[in-house]
């Protein structure tokens, strides 16, 4: 039996990774899957915590999380491909301003 | 049950007068504003004449009142209502105005006939009228304090009149400051008198007045006469706070005839003695009243010696005068005091006018130096001026020698040594009066180029060229209706002594106080009462003695040898320039007053209060959100990484914070 804490150390490295990922790179595409990592490394807690209690909450928070990050995959590749079209680059750098 | 003598209306109709001109003025031709305003004046002196001629008073010498059914104030279960008050003094009071201001409107449309802002001037003038006739026919010390506030605004904005003029637009804003002085401590006043009566009414505070006894002591009845009289001392020139009329005279002429000679300036003089029941019952307050009188009466007839501007002469003869009513006052001889106003109106309306005539002949000239020999060009307006220097010097029978006479004879029985300042001062008047007349009328004429006038700076901007002219009949009309007032105004106030029987005093003493038994000034009455008529007839012979006397000083010195005033000017220089300086007084108040306020407002008030203090906390509360704005700024920079690295860093601290409050717990 793997004991919790290494579950909740997993989580957290994921998601410093996650976090890194996303203030240092300037690719939009790789910003959008630093999101994804840190999103499911919450996940993993959620997981590791019912399974732990034995409760299935955290296995509902999930799915919910999992949902959502579905939809705003299918919004935020929709603007990353419009923001493509208009500006050419997907250097989040240069895409610092709302207006054109 | 007397008829309802609608007393509201002799108020109401100049200001009828004054709304049309005011308003709709402009488009209107020069005659019909003239009409508007004489139409509007002459009916309320028609209306005025009515009521007293109707009023009960007359037959059981009790009051009229009429109040309105609105008020004036409403304040808790303190109510003013316009509330009109007709008794033997505000009958007199109220014909004066309406008299002789009828007769200076009249004047006044020659005078103004070519000036800009005629119809201006109309409905200042009738504006004027509207608040004067408020004050003299109030119920209650607060009416009669909205009119002495509204006479002072008219008479800051006719001596404005030409507001393009620096020393008159000033002279406008100090004849309003100083009063403002004035009117403080009339203001107090009357809130004593609020306090401790819980009336303002007339008749019923001197209805609680009467179960009082004389204050023998320095008390309430003396604070609230004291301050009464400071009141009066601003609206009616005295000292200290005379400065603001002789700077009046900026004015055009008919301004300076009506309000600072004829009426609104005995408002003060009509505020003592409608308050006649208080300042008999306090003898410490008549005693000050009678010094302030006699004080100014002889400090400003000095002053009028060295002058040399007519208006301004008579701007001093006024003070003057004024000292005597007040004095008259102060030896409880109110009757008295009111029959000098009556006259004084007369008299010295004919002699403001009379100036004006000649100005207005002379093309702007108001310095008497460059006048002379005006006799036989201007012959109509030299005889009126004449009748009105003999009136004012006291010759009898004109109306000023009964007037006058009278204080002189009231003081006298009163204090032996005001008596002496009454009669110097009796003796200066007729001096300076008939310098003014000799200078002007008589030697050869010493008139200089036009245009000249503009460098005194004094000019009432009426020159319209042409030589020596007299004045059109719409000013010689008036003048010599005031003339024949002057001359014969005085019969009704002949004293026994000379056969008479005083029919003014009769007349007034039911409206007035007399003065509380016990007290000097009523001994001095009795005493005036029983003396023989043959001790009131040397005194009558000793100033008519006086005027003779300052007559032919006048006539001696700029008439007969005419070099001698210039060697005397140079003998005396130093007492001369202090005289022609006013005593410096002028200047003293500038130093003491004026400047160091001056200094206050400009930094303490302006520099630190406004620019450092008010402006600073609002400039600052604005650089402040700028600058806290500024650097917010920095962190929308529109960079998804660095929104992402506060976001990151946020979340860093609260989680840092959850952990510490965690370890702490």
């Amino acid at each position: 039996m793997v004991p919790l804490s290494w579950y909740l150390i997993l989580s957290a490295v994921l998601f410093c990774l996650g976090v890194s990922a996303f203030l240092l790179k300037r690719n939009i595409i790789t910003i959008f899957m630093a999101i994804e990592l840190m999103l499911n490394a919450v996940n993993l807690s959620f997981i590791a915590f019912a399974n732990y209690l034995g409760k299935l909450s955290g296995h509902v928070f999930v799915f919910f999380v999992m949902v959502v990050a579905a939809a705003e995959a299918a919004v935020g590749l929709a603007i990353i491909i419009a923001i493509y079209r208009t500006r050419e680059t997907l250097n989040v750098d240069r895409v610092n301003l709302l207006k054109l | 049950m007397t008829e309802d003598l609608k007393l509201w209306l002799v108020p109401l109709l100049p200001l009828i007068g004054a709304a049309i001109n005011g308003l709709f003025g402009r488009r209107f031709k020069n005659s019909v504003v003239s009409m508007v305003a004489l139409l509007f004046t002459a009916l309320s002196f028609g209306w005025a004449l009515r009521a007293v001629l109707l009023a009960p008073h007359i037959g059981t010498g009790l009051p009229y009142q009429q109040v309105l059914p609105f008020n004036w104030l409403d304040a808790g279960a303190f109510h003013v209502p316009f509330g009109f008050y007709l008794d033997q003094l505000s009958s007199i009071m109220v014909l004066v105005v309406t008299g002789v201001g009828f007769l200076i409107h009249i004047y006044a449309v020659g005078y103004m006939a070519h000036e800009s802002g005629f119809y201006r001037f109309f409905a200042y003038l009738n504006l004027f009228m509207f608040f004067m006739l408020t004050l003299v026919l109030a119920n209650n010390y607060l009416l009669m304090f909205v009119g002495w506030e509204g006479v002072g605004l008219a008479s800051y904005l006719l001596i404005g009149f030409y507001f393009h003029k620096d020393s008159a637009a000033n002279a406008g804003k100090k004849a309003f400051i100083v009063n403002r002085i004035g009117d403080f401590a009339f203001l107090i006043g009357m809130f004593l008198v609020l306090k401790n009566f819980g009336t303002l009414n007339y008749a019923d505070v001197n209805a609680k007045l009467a179960n009082l006894p004389p204050e023998l002591g320095w008390g309430l009845l003396t604070a609230i006469g004291l301050l009464f009289l400071f009141g009066a001392t601003g609206k009616s020139a005295q000292v200290p706070l005379y400065v603001w009329l002789p700077d009046a005279m900026e004015g055009p002429t008919p301004v300076s005839a009506l309000i600072h000679a004829a009426t609104m300036v005995t408002a003060g003089i009509y505020m003592i003695a409608r308050s006649s029941a208080i300042f008999s019952r306090a003898p410490h307050a008549l005693e000050v009243v009678a010094l302030i009188g006699a004080l100014t009466a002889i400090f400003a007839a000095t002053m009028g010696l060295a002058q040399t501007d007519i208006k301004r002469v008579l701007a001093y003869s006024t003070v003057s005068q004024l000292g005597y009513m007040v004095l008259a006052c102060g030896v409880a001889a109110y009757s008295a005091g009111i029959f000098h106003l009556m006259t004084h109106a007369f008299f010295k309306a004919l002699l403001f006018l009379g100036a004006g005539s000649v100005i207005h002949a002379i093309g702007g000239e108001q310095d008497m130096r460059h006048m002379g020999g005006l006799r036989k060009q201007i012959p109509v307006t030299f005889w009126v001026m004449t009748v009105a220097t003999f009136t004012i010097a006291g010759f009898p029978p004109l109306a000023g020698f009964f007037s006058k006479d009278e204080i002189l004879w009231q003081t006298w029985n009163n204090s032996q040594a005001l008596w002496l300042v009454g009669i110097v001062t009796a003796g200066l008047t007729s001096f300076y009066m008939f310098r003014l007349w000799f200078m002007t009328f008589f030697g050869e004429s010493r008139l200089q180029s036009h245009g000249h006038h503009d460098s005194h700076g004094h000019a009432d901007d009426h020159g319209h060229g042409g030589g020596v002219h007299e004045s059109p009949w719409i000013m010689l009309a008036p003048l010599v209706l005031l003339a024949v007032l002057s001359a014969i105004g005085g019969f009704v106030g002949v004293p026994h002594a000379l056969g008479g029987h005083n029919e003014i005093g009769e007349y007034l003493s039911k409206a007035l106080t007399p003065a509380a038994i016990g007290t000097h000034a009523a001994e001095a009455i009795e005493t005036a009462e029983h003396a023989g008529s043959s001790t009131e007839l040397t005194f009558a012979a000793i100033s008519v003695g006086v005027a003779a006397l300052g007559f032919f000083m006048a006539w001696f010195l700029y008439y007969k040898r005419r070099e001698l005033p210039g060697k005397i000017v140079a003998r005396m220089h130093g007492i001369y320039l202090m005289v022609l300086h006013k005593y410096y007084i002028d200047e003293g108040y500038d130093q003491l007053f004026v400047k160091p306020l001056m200094w206050i407002s400009k930094h303490v008030l302006w520099l630190f209060m406004d620019q450092k203090l008010i402006d600073g906390t609002i400039n600052g509360a604005g650089a402040a959100s700028q600058g806290i704005g500024g650097g917010l700024r920095q962190m929308q920079s529109g960079n998804i990484r660095s929104y992402a690295a506060w976001i990151a860093a946020g979340a860093a601290a609260v989680v840092a914070f959850m952990i510490w409050r965690g370890v702490h717990q």
